[in-house]
């Protein structure tokens, strides 16, 4: 059997998927860029939180309303987003994201400094489950996130995104209501960001406003580029590879940010499309290979 | 205490203006979000101390500061952002939070986590405009910063390269049409843009009389929020929306007492003004 620690490194790193694949939705599909999804994951968890801690709502209701919550705040948000545009967004996403979490720091009703505690595991049939149960939770969810993903991008949905991402102007020409669907990116993208962290409230069982931060938001948004932004498998490698970072860089503690920053630089330097994105050198030598291989199979 | 409090917010705002510039004029010409340039803020606050212990001399650690930024800042373009201009612009902006975050861990594990002390005692007269009176330190950071400023206009307003590099910010293909290197003109922006970061930082060094590795966390998000409010590549826009930052920091936080954060005042500031003027308050589409 997995060990605790295993076990806790893997929830940890599956609740990163959930943010990852949630994020490509609104900056890898509609090419929207967002330097705040770590405020949505907040918004859930503090939805979470205070719905269970105050409101005696059991895990699975708060789940699903912290994903509401966070999905229509994420589209209220994004109202004051779709006036601007790039770089411009870039910025204002940042903004969202210390308005957010000053908000969180502030405000006595969202327990200011302190946090919430005492945010317990969820339960099924009246027991608490164990943390291989979490972890199956956080597996479960990962798969329908999948699910929908695969659904959004193979549907009319994904084309429109496609179309907004690579020409604005154009789409709109073509008659995409360009204001609907950027909406709807940020809304979907939300929503999951928000069950990521009502999962990350449950099974810390505290949160703190410094959970959420911009440098968060920074980590999740490294995962996807890392991985290949606007594939499905980028944001999953990338949220592995770098959630699993920290624990195997243990022995370089000292180093281990620097290692970080500068891994970043060099990939963006060499790799721009991430590890596993369509020009990588990885993708493009499997291609390579298969190709070669597939005279031989004839 | 209201005059008190106004000479602290034109200090604080000066020191933004220094590091806004540079932040707005690498965006006019390159279209990049240059996040690490609150690193070469702070590398100049660094280098300022260094060069101070060594001399003696707080003028001589201010140009050492300004010129090992200017390098700094010419070979971040040479390197990092020049090969990477025709991707998507999400690229440059990850790859300037990587260099940022390196750098801020390059100081701490140079000189150490801990805050160092930047005690150069520059002999700087205090200045009474009426009721509002203005300590040395704040008379030196305004004065550093005007004389700057000036600079800057006369270069950009009275000479051939300046011509050179306003044309270049609007329109980098047109102007080498017309002869102009317009890659040496880019380089130029990096070079005066990460002085003036370096003189703002070695001023506030100073100012604060400390120096740490992340001193530049919080100028580095601000200082994009105060460009982007200004309207991102405009230089007057940039200066005008520093002082005002500057102001309303010190007054609402100061006089007003209201309980939020100080530093997530500038963002509130440019979110309110990106919902009526969507391109900055001094911005074009």
């Amino acid at each position: 059997m997995l060990s605790g620690y295993v076990v806790t490194v893997l929830i940890t790193i599956g609740i990163y998927v959930i943010l990852a694949l949630s994020l490509n939705m609104i900056t890898g599909y509609a090419g929207q860029i967002s330097l705040g999804h770590a405020a949505f994951m907040g918004i859930g968890a503090y939805t979470s939180a205070l719905l269970y801690t105050r409101a005696e709502f059991s895990f699975w209701p708060a789940f699903l309303v912290a994903g509401l919550v966070a999905g229509a705040v994420g589209a209220v948000l994004a109202i004051p987003c779709l006036r601007v545009r790039e770089d411009f967004l870039a910025i204002t996403t940042m903004g969202i994201n210390f308005v957010v979490e000053a908000t969180f720091l502030y405000v006595p009703f969202f327990g200011a400094g302190m946090g919430i505690g005492g945010i317990n595991p969820p339960s099924l049939f009246g027991s608490e489950i164990s943390k291989p149960g979490f972890l199956l939770l956080v597996i479960g969810v990962i798969a329908a996130v999948i699910t929908v993903d695969r659904w959004l991008a193979r549907s009319w949905i994904g084309l429109a995104w496609a179309a907004i991402r690579e020409d604005e102007a154009a789409a709109g020409t073509m008659g995409i209501d360009v204001v609907r669907f950027k909406v709807l990116a940020f809304t979907l993208g939300s929503a999951g960001a928000g069950l990521a962290g009502s999962l990350y409230a449950h099974f810390l069982t505290f949160i703190m406003p410094v959970n959420f931060g911009f440098g968060q938001s920074i980590v999740i948004l490294s995962m996807v580029v890392f991985g290949g932004i606007g594939t499905l498998r980028g944001p999953i490698v990338g949220a592995i590879l770098l959630g699993a970072l920290p624990e195997f860089s243990r022995p370089a503690m000292e180093y281990r940010t620097l290692l970080y920053g500068i891994l970043l630089l060099l990939l963006m330097r060499y790799q721009p499309d991430g590890i596993l994105g369509e020009r990588s050198l990885l993708v493009r030598g499997w291609h390579a290979l298969r190709q070669q291989a597939a005279p031989m199979k004839n | 205490m209201i005059w008190q409090q106004i000479a602290n917010g034109i200090a604080t705002g000066a020191v933004y203006a220094l590091t806004t510039l540079g932040l707005t004029m690498v965006y006019g010409v390159l279209r990049v979000l240059h996040v690490a340039h609150a690193g070469v803020y702070a590398l100049g606050a660094y280098v300022g101390l260094w060069a101070f212990r060594f001399t003696g001399n707080f003028w001589i650690g201010l140009v050492v500061a300004m010129a090992a930024c200017a390098l700094a800042g010419v070979l971040i373009e040479r390197f990092l952002y020049a090969p990477l201009l025709h991707l998507p612009r999400i690229i440059p902006l990850i790859a300037s939070i990587g260099l940022f975050i390196a750098m801020e861990e390059a100081f701490r594990i140079v000189a150490g986590p801990y805050a160092l002390a930047y005690d150069a005692e520059v002999r700087f007269g205090s200045l009474a405009l009426g009721p509002l009176r203005l300590t040395g330190p704040q008379t030196l950071i305004l004065t550093v910063t005007l004389v700057l400023l000036g600079l800057l206009w006369l270069l950009l307003s009275r000479s051939k390269v300046g011509l050179a590099m306003r044309a270049t910010a609007m329109d980098a293909e047109i102007t080498s049409s017309f002869g102009v290197n317009t890659r040496a003109i880019i380089a130029l922006n990096f070079l005066i843009g990460s002085a003036m970061a370096g003189a703002a930082g070695a001023l506030i060094g100073v100012y604060d009389n400390q120096v740490w590795p992340t001193m530049g966390s919080v100028p580095a998000y601000k200082c994009l929020a105060i460009v982007v409010l200004g309207g991102l590549g405009n230089i007057p826009g940039s200066v005008l929306a520093s002082f005002l930052i500057g102001l309303a920091e010190t007054l609402l936080i100061g006089i007003v007492a209201i309980p939020f954060p100080r530093d997530a005042l500038a963002f509130v500031a440019m979110i309110l003004v990106l919902m009526f003027r969507p391109y900055g308050l001094l911005g074009r589409a």
